[in-house]
């Protein structure tokens, strides 16, 4: 996890209190009504009881929940209505939920870094346990009973000396006149009747009927479309051009030049002084159209002049050769246990590998959209953001208007994987409709949304094991040559502290004697992003395969050479932001249920094989067994991948074994086909063509064994992407024998002669 | 530029736009139909996936002047009511994360169980192999298939019951 989304964390708990306080005086009741309730409901607003941001109860026993975090797929407005309605005790069947515009009373509403249920979980059953409060208070007054005599289920207070019941909705004129409680207890575990259950996605029968609205949907009156030609190179910038043809073209309005603008850190934070070059929207020129065919005609049309810009000379051949020449040297150290030069120096066996993966997009399948009212000093989105209050920030800074003059309405996100964690195409919306003075939806094509992405970064790995007479490990060191993401989010190049992008080293850290993790950087103008599951998705890579090779150099099972390294019980620590002490027990847990549930040592056919990984992270501890088969001609099949999670208190089984699933085919795509290049500044692929995806023929079978737990929850969205490229490689060479230290895997090796 | 007639879920539509605009942007601008969507815009990913005369059919690469006169079905149109097995189907085994490319694999799985009522994994991998979901669904999407055909057979069974056929 990044410094930025740990602070997140500590954030949000802050800006609930204050919430928590506004509610106590009454502030915020009768708030969003507007949003669905009819014109002439002003006086059933009184009776509404909004005792807080996230809930409402209405006269008629419908409740309202307000989802503040971004839904694309991971189920934020699923599991967050599950755990507002688990200590609220409403009757699931009449929950609905409100997808919160942006509004600083929910706090931070950045999704991303697996945050939305663990950075909910406190915050969200204060909300429910306080309403639920209120409700029983309003009912014992009515009934003139000791509230503590009152239990409640499904929206229902009941009084069982009496035998007496009221519904939630005939107790919500008198609960919202009544002061918010502050703590109150919370549920017992065993108590929970919602949390822990298989829930149906609330958005399933909108999605199955084509009537789920993304981004990309929206439509709103007077709108245009535009399609916007960017800068072929990074950096690059419009120098003059020609729109004759495209305004002659039938249904072309305007074309309008998009300004270059200097783009504020992400996440609202100040930028360093010390960051290198500062990110900015590069601008382009806009066709704006009656349609989005028209529009994107009309971009075909265009005769523009370009100045080529810094990135012109970016390749990633010279970023490879660059990168393999860092790890040579020495970078900075950013962990340092014992004297490991020195042990792996007097070590009687050395092993050494090197790593290398690839730059990759996110392609998330709604391609990026915004739509973008600007007039009368106001500015309204549309927007499929993850992260809309940097989006904000962003826009406040790019059309020079006061904060309170930005309205933003986060839709559903086809996707989002990270991407949407940028804002560009929001930026760049606004300003087209401003030039145009019409509301404004600007849609980006695939081939846009792949050549100017915020893409995950390349990364070098070079490995060192030391292991002692008794095969012990000695030393381990890991030098680890990449571009920053970090500084990008910060608002440079570099990040403004070391210590960050360590994420995914994991185990052995802090259980071998000497130990050491350096870091230097690639400087580079191609734009890197998060992407699920961040620096884990690299340095886990290079980790959990080179832990297979130290095994074999050992002589030791992969499987064992773990259960050793736990045994030493030193204390390892999370990296990368994530403090929270590591249960070394809950990983040891994981790993020996995925090698029991997948018969791990059974003898396997020739050409096929087991590998595992396994990490934790964001909360959660997870392993992956991976089993494939090799054909002749190199072709790696994965036929089945066996996973244990422990993920602390699930909110809803079905939905954390979809992630794991999905999580396991993003990964998987990645590991065999993934991969991003550059030639002189300019992204060499643009389509599903190019830059391939798994398909459904591909499908592992995967197995998820969820172990029970009430440890506090994790997240579920990143963790199941890292572990799937190393399980897979650890598998090919357990059924050929040959090591493939190169991400896309380069499967040609393979063939047999 | 002269009207082309079209007619969508059963019902006719004139459309004024040049006849090389593809029919998925006529659905989504024009007639305002979005469950159909936007992916790729060169057939890869599956995402636009129509009935064009009950042919599963990549509107993103489909000019509007090639189905003039032709009878499309949506997202939409598959049902009045979510009722279709598919639709049916997809919500029991909990198929959809973000959703956004269920339309086009929905749409292609009903094509495919109307002329195949017991397809085999490798029918559906074959029939969905040229659709692209990036939250990886596809374990569910194929359980989904299988539910639907069964619903889909059971549900011609109850019909020829209720109708007294016999085979």
């Amino acid at each position: 996890m990044t410094a930025a989304a740990r602070k997140d964390l500590q954030v949000t708990r802050r800006d609930f209190l204050k919430a928590g306080a506004a509610g106590g005086a009454g502030l915020v009741i009768g708030f969003h009504l507007s949003s669905y309730l009819p014109a002439n409901a002003a006086e059933a607003d009184r009776e509404v009881f909004a005792p807080n941001a996230y809930i409402e109860v209405a006269p008629s026993g419908d409740i309202r929940l307000w989802i503040a975090r971004s839904e694309m797929g991971q189920g934020p407005r699923t599991a967050l209505a599950m755990i507002l309605a688990e200590e609220l005790d409403a009757d699931w069947a009449r929950v609905k939920i409100v997808q919160a515009d942006l509004d600083a009373k929910y706090g931070d509403q950045t999704t991303g870094g697996s945050l939305s249920i663990r950075s909910s979980w406190d915050p969200l059953r204060q909300a429910g346990a306080a309403a639920r409060a209120m409700l029983v208070a309003a009912a014992a007054s009515t009934w003139n009973i000791p509230a503590d005599e009152c239990a409640t289920r499904d929206s229902v207070v009941m009084h069982a000396k009496t035998n007496r019941k009221l519904e939630y909705g005939a107790l919500a004129a008198k609960a919202s006149a009544l002061p918010v409680p502050k703590d109150v207890p919370l549920k017992k575990p065993r108590e929970y009747r919602i949390l822990g259950t298989n829930q149906k996605r609330v958005d399933g029968e909108h999605i199955v009927i084509g009537e789920a609205h993304y981004g990309i949907d929206t439509k709103v009156p007077g709108m245009l479309y535009a399609a916007v030609a960017r800068p072929p190179v990074f950096g690059g910038r419009v120098q003059k051009f020609d729109a004759t043809r495209a305004q002659a073209l039938p249904g072309v309005r305007q074309v309008v030049e998009v300004p270059v603008v200097e783009m504020p850190p992400l996440f609202g934070e100040e930028r360093k002084e010390n960051s290198g070059h500062q990110h900015y929207l590069w601008g382009g020129v806009a066709v704006v159209a009656d349609s989005t065919w028209r529009a994107m005609a009309g971009r075909r049309a265009l005769t523009i002049d370009w100045d080529a810009g810094a990135g012109a000379d970016e390749s990633t051949e010279k970023q490879r050769a660059t990168c393999a020449e860092l790890v040579k040297g020495h970078g900075k150290e950013l962990r340092k246990i014992g004297d490991p030069e020195a042990a792996f120096a007097a070590a009687p066996k050395k092993v050494e590998a090197e790593y290398e993966l690839p730059f990759l997009a996110h392609t998330p399948m709604e391609p990026m959209n915004c739509t973008a009212l600007v007039r009368d000093g106001k500015c309204e989105v549309w927007a499929p953001v993850q992260n809309p209050g940097g989006m904000a920030t962003a826009l406040v800074k790019a059309l020079g208007l006061p904060a309170s003059s930005i309205t933003i309405h986060v839709t559903l996100l086809g996707g989002g994987f990270g991407r949407r964690l940028n804002i560009d195409y929001g930026v760049e919306a606004a300003l087209i409709s401003r030039a145009a003075g019409a509301p404004v939806k600007v849609q980006w094509t695939r081939e846009d949304d792949v050549r100017y992405d915020y893409y995950r970064p390349m990364s070098h790995h070079r490995l060192r094991a030391g292991l002692d007479a008794k095969n012990n490990v000695s030393a381990w060191l890991h030098h680890i040559a990449a571009p920053s993401t970090d500084g990008v989010y910060v608002g440079g190049d570099l990040p403004d502290s070391g210590g960050t992008e360590l994420a995914g080293v994991g185990l052995p850290n802090g259980t071998v004697p000497n130990y050491m993790v350096e870091q230097s950087f690639l400087h580079t103008v191609v734009p890197r992003g998060y992407w699920r599951s961040v620096d884990v998705s690299w340095n886990h890579f290079a980790v959990q395969s080179f832990m297979d090779e130290v095994a074999a150099a050992a002589g030791k099972d992969p499987l064992e050479l773990r259960r050793e390294l736990i045994a030493t019980k030193q204390a390892a620590v999370g990296e990368g932001g994530d403090e929270r002490p590591i249960n070394l027990e809950r990983l040891r847990r994981v790993l020996d249920l995925a090698a029991e549930k997948s018969e791990w040592g059974k003898p396997l056919p020739a050409r096929r094989g087991r590998g595992l990984a396994a990490l934790y992270g964001w909360g959660t501890y997870i392993a992956y067994v991976a089993e494939v088969t090799v054909t002749k001609d190199g072709a790696v099949r994965v036929d089945r991948v066996t996973c244990a999670l422990d993920c602390g208190q699930v909110i809803n089984p079905g939905m954390a074994a979809a992630q794991i699933e999905g999580g396991i085919v993003f990964g998987l795509t990645a590991a065999l086909y993934g991969e991003i290049t550059f030639e002189g500044g300019q992204t060499q692929q643009s389509n599903f063509d190019n830059y391939p995806m798994l398909r459904i023929g591909e499908m592992p079978r995967v197995e998820v064994h969820i172990v029970p737990s009430h440890e506090s929850p994790g997240g579920c969205g990143e963790p199941p992407v890292p572990s799937i490229a190393p399980a897979v490689a650890n598998a090919i060479f357990a059924a050929t024998g040959k090591r493939l230290r190169r991400l896309p895997f380069q499967t040609q090796e393979l063939a047999q002669a | 530029m002269n009207a082309i007639a079209i007619t969508v879920n059963g019902q006719a539509h004139s459309v004024e736009v040049s006849p090389d605009t593809p029919l998925l942007w006529v659905l989504r601008d024009t007639l305002g139909l979005t469950g159909t969507k936007f992916g790729c815009g060169m057939a890869l990913c599956g995402a636009c996936t129509v009935h064009v005369e009950g042919e599963a059919t990549r509107s993103c690469t489909t000019r509007i002047s090639a189905v003039s006169g032709k009878n499309i079905t949506t997202i939409e149109g598959l049902s009045s009511d979510g009722s279709h097995p598919a639709q049916v189907a997809w919500i029991e085994e909990q198929a959809p994360q973000c959703g956004y490319c269920q339309a086009g694999m929905i749409m292609t799985a009903a094509a495919l169980l109307a002329k195949n009522s017991a397809p085999t994994d490798a029918d559906i991998d074959d029939a969905l192999s040229g659709h692209i979901c990036r939250c990886g669904t596809y374990q569910r999407i194929r359980a989904a298939v299988h539910q639907a055909a069964s619903k889909h057979s059971s549900a011609g069974a109850a019909k020829q019951a209720a109708r007294g056929e016999t085979r």
